[in-house]
């Protein structure tokens, strides 16, 4: 088990003639993910990286079964493949572009109700399964298959963490990027709640950062449902009010929105939150040791 | 982006939402030509930041004739304004709004965010205008109320007239209040706003309702299909390495410390420099090269953190996920050469292609300390700075 994407997870790649589209599918490739096709407007009946290449969305499911997609077409016109992703009945639609606007995704929530469809990011690394499935831009071999859950707003520091449990023997579930946009698909409740119903995971690792309460809306429902420990991060403590630190959703403003904040409710909520981001392995394993699971998750 | 409170009007006028008369001025001359213009019995002189408080810092008179329009234009024009938003070193005024008096009844706010809770554009309305919103929010939150709106209807009527009734807008004013609320959210979706504030908006003695001050900020990732807001960027308002760091598309913002940062993603950048302070060291930036940093960029992204006289040491801390460690490598040699480097580097690389870029940067020859892990790297430059 494992959440969202898993072997017979079966991928199309949206815009894969373009440069980045194409290093990450063949990464993807090579780590194993079954990807079934993709598409690039103009170029459908060639192939590249021996993926066959079609129009629309809606030729790719129709030919291949495609179950979830990965986009990696230009900002301006991102929020249009989401909806023609959806549009085609997909389970799954993960967006790692950035610099989306945000009035396009307020459209694109507006548009994803009531419909099945579970959008990933947009501006995420994406979501892996160690060993089954990688979907978007993270280093596959720093994952190893396990039970520790992570979810997080930041691309690089989710491969910090994971490479930090990886190295104690710690293996992943599932790592699920959600982005670091202040508009997103799957937020930090729904990853943690598909965590908790995961007969594989024993534990989550739940990284943050400054801007909104994502996070501390996220350690209330942890403090109210949650079964299974969690252990938490917050990025930006030193971040300045005001000020957009690079991800369009990290700042602070109107004094809301600041790490100590987060911090204070992550806590009054029994996360224990890792004190600097290269203890965060350590404080995850601090805990499992409490909680009896140490034995159960040391995978390597 | 953040323009000035005369463009933002200027924009308002073009949807019709009702603003003063006004006029621009760079000179004391013009300020006086401008309010000549403008005929009105009372005119009033702005003086044009980024940045809010201007009031109770003497950025704004009111001037009853054109000798006191060129007392005031002439005392403000060149002054350096400290606000609670400008930090302590305050900022140069170099632009003027010369804009008309007008007979104020009443004094409220109206403003448009985005709400990250909901996923929604969501207007604020208050009767406590002229106040900033976070204090109401504060002392009086029940005198603020919302509404949030369907990006598919827009805002309705009906949500605006709700809000005019209970900010308790006179009935004679309500329709004029629907129109301009009507016409600010237009505004806000069509230009891609991050923020549209209105405050104070004012009902006046004509019957008017009008915006006496404007504040829009806009979204950056939309200003591709914005060229007539890229426009009204004023360079001046900005720091000079961050406007060198965005044309390289480069994620930059200038800190108070010592220890330079390059880092790949916002999240690990903003981590770093909370390592740097754990480890008793100041961060002397954010910075993010991105995702598809080229050589190029990183040998940008050095240059911009040298520019800073208070660098005395650089940690580059980089996770390659699209980011590859061999190209960031070669961008440090690369800038090393370029800019003869003679202050500490640390370098921490992890990820895709990191025996590559380990390998480049030994077989270098420079002065490069190598980290193993980020504690490893901000420990190691926090003791070599000192």
């Amino acid at each position: 088990m494992s959440v969202f994407v898993n072997k017979d997870t079966k991928v199309l790649v949206q815009g894969i003639t373009g440069a980045t589209a194409l290093f990450h599918t063949k990464q993807m490739l090579e780590y194993g993910t079954n990807i079934v096709g993709g598409t690039s407007p103009g170029k459908g009946g060639t192939e590249v990286e021996g993926v066959p290449v079609f129009n629309t969305v809606e030729e790719v499911v129709k030919a291949t079964g495609a179950n979830a997609s990965v986009i990696y077409v230009p900002a301006p016109f991102a929020a249009d493949a989401i909806i023609e992703a959806a549009d085609a009945g997909l389970d799954l639609v993960i967006c790692i572009t950035e610099h989306i606007p945000v009035m396009d995704m307020v459209k694109v929530k507006r548009y994803l109700e009531g419909k099945k469809t579970r959008l990933v990011g947009p501006n995420c690394p994406g979501v892996i399964t160690p060993e089954e499935c990688k979907i978007g831009i993270m280093p596959g071999y720093i994952h190893k298959k396990g039970h520790i859950g992570v979810v997080s707003r930041s691309g690089t520091l989710t491969y910090e963490a994971v490479h930090q449990l990886s190295e104690e023997g710690f293996g992943q579930s599932t790592a699920v990027g959600i982005g670091g946009d202040p508009v997103n698909g799957t937020d930090f409740i729904d990853a943690l709640k598909a965590f908790n119903e995961d007969a594989d995971t024993e534990a989550v690792m739940m990284i943050g950062e400054i801007g909104g309460t994502a996070e501390e809306e996220a350690a209330e429902w942890v403090k109210a449902n949650m079964t299974k420990p969690v252990v938490g991060f917050i990025g930006g403590a030193t971040a300045p009010p005001g000020k957009r630190m690079g991800h369009a959703g990290a700042i602070i403003s109107g004094g809301k929105g600041t790490a100590d904040e987060k911090i204070k409710v992550m806590n009054n909520c029994g996360i224990k939150v890792a004190e600097t981001p290269s203890v965060m392995g350590e404080t995850l394993i601090g805990v499992l040791k409490e909680k009896g699971l140490y034995e159960k998750c040391k995978t390597h | 982006m953040n323009i000035h409170e005369y463009q933002g009007k200027e924009i308002l006028r073009k949807y019709g939402v009702a603003v003063p008369n006004g006029r621009v001025a760079y000179t004391v001359d013009e300020a006086v030509e401008a309010a000549e213009k403008l005929g009105s019995s009372v005119s009033v002189v702005k003086a044009q930041i980024h940045a809010g408080g201007r009031g109770k810092a003497g950025g704004v008179k009111v001037a009853k004739n054109l000798d006191e329009v060129r007392t005031y234009a002439n005392e403000i024009l060149g002054k350096t304004l400290v606000t609670h938003q400008t930090g302590p070193e305050g900022k140069e005024v170099k632009r003027l709004l010369i804009e008309e008096g007008c007979d104020i009844k009443q004094e409220y706010y109206v403003g448009l965010v985005l709400d990250r809770a909901t996923s929604r554009v969501t207007m604020m309305a208050s009767e406590e205008g002229g106040t900033e919103i976070e204090e109401v929010a504060a002392e009086t939150p029940e005198k603020i109320f919302k509404e949030v709106i369907d990006p598919v209807v827009g805002l309705s009527p009906f949500q605006a007239r709700r809000l005019a009734f209970n900010i308790n807008i006179p009935k004679e004013y309500i329709s004029k209040a629907v129109k301009f609320m009507l016409g600010l959210y237009q505004v806000f979706v069509e230009k891609d706003c991050s923020i549209a504030e209105i405050n104070p908006l004012v009902t006046t003695g004509d019957g008017d309702v009008l915006a006496l001050d404007a504040k829009l900020n806009f979204d950056d990732n939309a200003l591709f299909r914005q060229k007539d807001i890229q426009e009204y960027r004023d360079l001046d308002e900005e720091d000079a390495k961050e406007i060198e760091a965005s044309k390289f598309d480069l994620s930059y913002i200038a800190l108070d410390g010592n220890i330079g940062c390059m880092v790949n993603g916002a999240g690990l950048a903003m981590a770093t420099m909370d390592i740097i302070k754990h480890y008793g060291g100041e961060p002397a930036n954010f910075l993010d090269v991105g995702g598809g940093a080229t050589a190029e960029k990183v040998t940008e992204a050095f240059k911009i953190i040298l520019s800073d006289s208070n660098v005395k040491g650089i940690l580059v801390n980089i996770f390659g996920g699209i980011m590859k460690c061999d190209v960031i490598a070669e961008g440090v040699i690369e800038a090393t050469k370029q800019v003869g480097l003679e202050i500490p580097l640390v370098v921490r690389l992890e990820g895709t292609n990191v025996e590559l870029g380990k390998k480049i940067l030994a077989e270098s020859g420079l002065n490069i300390t190598a980290a193993e892990s980020m504690a490893d790297g901000a420990e190691k430059i926090v003791s070599l700075v000192k």
